[in-house]
């Protein structure tokens, strides 16, 4: 043991003088100079802008995987016609399988070994609440996230995180204006998830009928281990309540569906909520049960008879068959990774400097952005303290087996004001 | 294999290193050469190496101190544990919950995470110990499936399924990730000193009689329930100590990290590296730690398949653990024969 001490001396001073002179391998860190000095660059260059995204393309939530062949349709579609600013955007993905743990690492490995820009895009709550305290260690942007929780937008201690679609109470905000004016006398009953989620629409709507003579006459929560909700969607029913408001994720929303279809002697006014309304949800119950349910959406449905002669529309088909011919033209989820990565490029266009500094700067100041894919009067806009892009939403009914919208688009900002900040850990 | 060339049996008939675990022959020929390139190496590592391969490197020692210790229970005690991942969340959450939670100093969470994970193990060994080698393994099975469900159950506290991200250490002088570094290094450095002793120690030789003949070494006094669980304890102190560290270094928990694949993964370790040597450890922690991350950089789309395909080739390559494979290369080239 002995003679391993004389080395280890040696090499404790040969470090100590390393250390001093601050030698140790940066490995791709760029500091720009000039007109934009200290602030960080790592990832970007003059030819090319390397950005990550994480997504769960495999494990139990791998449909959402549809969202990165809309992000990557979009960029080689950027790309093939010379990138941004000549720039090309290298768009790297990984896999978490829907886990929190194996989205940090992936994010570690993104940014201290890929060395990229920029993450883009988390998806999923739990993933992208654990990848965020590591984008503030380590002062990256975490730009437009796929999920809709409220706490992305309201929390200004995080700034290097930023939402992209609306929250679950601008959505509640919306149904609680269409119950205020279509129906001023309804009594609510909510079936939703007892998690961030379903709390965090449920608290949305409470708060905005209140002073309104909208009244919530019962609750019933179920867990995500649970077998089945018709037990809840019975005791709803004994509420007498004639409006339903649904929120539940994908397989619980079509059990309530159903349920709610088969019981003839209650037939409340059914609202689901967004996350739920697809098609993958509602065929399997049958069209033909659950015509007239009532949701809330923000973008263009492909397909749509509205968009046949839309330009931005078809700019998307044709990208999509040139660029990611598997991809299923009609997906929401299709639609939203290219909405997002559109807004993603319009922040690059309005970035000063080639820097993660600057690039927080525009997602935190977009003026009334418009896109090709959402509906229309609904824009992106941001500012320092508010970290909501899109707040706007128009709502639908189900006609047939289509989405018809009706009334106008509701922007929950203008009138309900600011989501109130909340105190999170 | 029936015959090793070059073995003599005299007296006690030797058998190679992971055909019998125990052996105690020397592996490396130049032990003061090779123990002093190893210290220059591991102090100068964070110097040389970038940021991700060096998270990677201090990954390396928290496994080793986690193979370390289930090496005790597989190894030296020739039992078969699949609980250990869940001793190894117990010293991670209770690491995380500890900074997280309470707001608590980072080094106070090691101590509290090394006698929690002790007591657990003692716990856990009384009952269990009695049962030996299949039974043993069920019952440790069930502790590994318990945990997470269990973590899950009570998000106030552990964060629920989201997990919970952990502030990691902060440094006075150095880059934080080469303090970490620094600070797991110093752990597992003791941890290698304490193993050597222990296994020295009269328990560390009871165990090992035990080992080889439980018969006899009850009739020449020694009470195996009793030395089982205290390797048990030790064993299971060394996981949750791993866990801890493991927090410092990831910043992240969530129960889904520390599942049945873990305790697997562990187990596995010691075996390719190499049962009842401590430098089994450390190359096992390399093979946990490395094949995964190869198996990334080779194929993206099927890490799991082409990480199982990496371990059969590193057993098909070294059948008597990798410490076998070093001893006889290390030896053939200093010129003697084994």
């Amino acid at each position: 043991m002995r003679a391993g001490v004389v080395p280890l001396a040696r090499c404790l001073v040969a470090s100590l003088v390393l250390l001093a002179s601050g030698c140790r391998p940066a490995a791709g860190e760029v500091t720009l100079t000039g007109d934009c000095a200290g602030q960080v660059g790592t990832g970007m260059t003059a030819e090319s802008v390397r950005v990550g995204g994480i997504y769960p393309l495999s494990g139990p939530a791998s449909a959402y995987a549809a969202v990165a062949q809309g992000v990557r349709a979009y960029f080689d579609h950027v790309n093939a016609r010379g990138g941004v600013e000549g720039r090309r955007i290298e768009f790297l993905v990984r896999d978490d399988a829907y886990q929190p743990a194996r989205a940090v690492e992936e994010a570690r490995r993104l940014v201290l070994h890929d060395r990229v820009f920029a993450l883009f895009q988390t998806l999923g709550t739990p993933s992208t609440a654990a990848v965020r305290e590591y984008a503030d260690r380590w002062r990256v942007p975490q730009v437009f996230v796929a999920t809709g929780a409220t706490q992305w937008g309201s929390d200004t201690r995080r700034p290097w995180t930023i939402g992209f679609q609306p929250s679950y109470v601008a959505e509640a905000r919306v149904y609680a204006r269409y119950l205020a004016e279509a129906r001023p006398e309804a009594r609510v009953a909510v079936l939703y998830q007892n998690d961030d989620f379903g709390h965090d629409l449920l608290d949305g709507f409470r708060q905005a009928i209140a002073g309104t003579s909208v009244r919530l006459v019962a609750a019933l929560s179920y867990e995500v281990t649970d077998p089945s909700v018709q037990g809840q969607l019975a005791n709803l029913a004994a509420s007498r309540a004639d409006v339903l408001l649904n929120v539940s994720t994908p397989k619980f929303a079509a059990q309530a569906l159903a349920t709610d279809a088969a019981m003839t002697g209650w037939n409340p006014l059914h609202i689901v909520n967004g996350v739920a309304a697809s098609p993958a949800v509602l065929q399997p119950v049958g069209y033909a049960k659950v015509q007239g349910i009532v949701t809330a959406g923000f973008q263009k449905e492909p397909g749509a008879p509205d968009w046949a002669d839309d330009p931005g529309m078809h700019t998307y088909l044709a990208a999509l068959a040139r660029h990611a011919p598997e991809a299923d033209p009609a997906g929401q989820q299709v639609v939203f990774g290219w909405t997002a990565a559109q807004a993603f490029v319009k922040v690059l266009e309005r970035m000063r400097c080639p820097s993660r500094e600057a690039m927080r700067a525009a997602m935190r100041s977009l003026p009334d952005v418009e896109l090709d894919l959402l509906l229309p009067g609904i824009t992106l806009s941001t500012g320092p303290d508010d970290g909501f892009p899109i707040e706007s939403m128009q709502l639908t009914r189900l006609e047939g087996n289509r989405w018809v919208r009706f009334g106008k688009v509701i922007d929950t900002r203008a009138e309900f004001g600011p989501v109130p900040p909340q105190d999170h850990p | 294999m029936n015959t090793v060339p070059g073995l003599v049996p005299a007296g006690h008939r030797r058998l190679p290193v992971g055909q019998a675990a125990g052996d105690r022959r020397q592996v490396w020929p130049w032990r003061r050469a090779g123990l002093g390139a190893l210290a220059a190496g591991a102090v100068a590592l964070p110097f040389v190496l970038p940021p991700y391969l060096l998270f990677q490197a201090t990954l390396v020692l928290v496994y080793a101190v986690a193979l370390l210790g289930l090496d005790l229970v597989v190894g030296r005690g020739g039992q078969i544990s699949l609980g250990h991942g869940a001793f190894f969340g117990v010293g991670a959450y209770t690491a995380a919950v500890m900074i997280a939670q309470f707001g608590l100093p980072y080094p106070l969470t090691l101590p509290v995470a090394a006698l929690l994970t002790f007591g657990l193990g003692w716990a856990a060994g009384l009952p269990a110990l009695r049962l030996r080698g299949l039974y043993l393994a069920m019952v440790t099975f069930a502790v590994a499936v318990v945990l997470p469900p269990l973590l899950k159950r009570f998000p106030a506290i552990t964060g629920g399924a989201m997990g919970m991200p952990v502030p990691t250490p902060r440094a006075p002088v150095l880059d934080d990730d080469q303090w970490v570094y620094f600070l797991v290094l110093g752990v597992t450095v003791t941890a290698f000193a304490g193993i050597r002793n222990l296994t020295a120690s009269r328990g560390g030789r009871a165990l090992t009689a035990i080992r080889e003949h439980r018969a006899a070494a009850e009739v020449l006094g020694m009470r195996p329930a009793t030395h089982m669980t205290h390797a048990f304890a030790w064993s299971a102190m060394y996981a949750g100590t791993a866990g801890a560290l493991y927090t410092w270094t990831a910043g992240f928990v969530s129960p889904d990290s520390f599942a049945l694949s873990l305790s697997i993964t562990l187990l596995a370790g010691v075996v390719i590296g190499g049962p009842a040597t401590l430098t089994g450890a450390l190359l096992g922690a390399f093979v946990v730690m490395g094949v995964p991350a190869v198996a990334r950089e080779l194929n993206p789309a099927a890490p799991g398949v082409i990480s199982g395909l990496l371990i059969v080739l590193v057993v098909y390559a070294a059948p008597t653990g990798l410490t076998g494979l070093l001893r006889r290369a290390a030896w053939s080239v200093a010129g003697r024969r084994t």
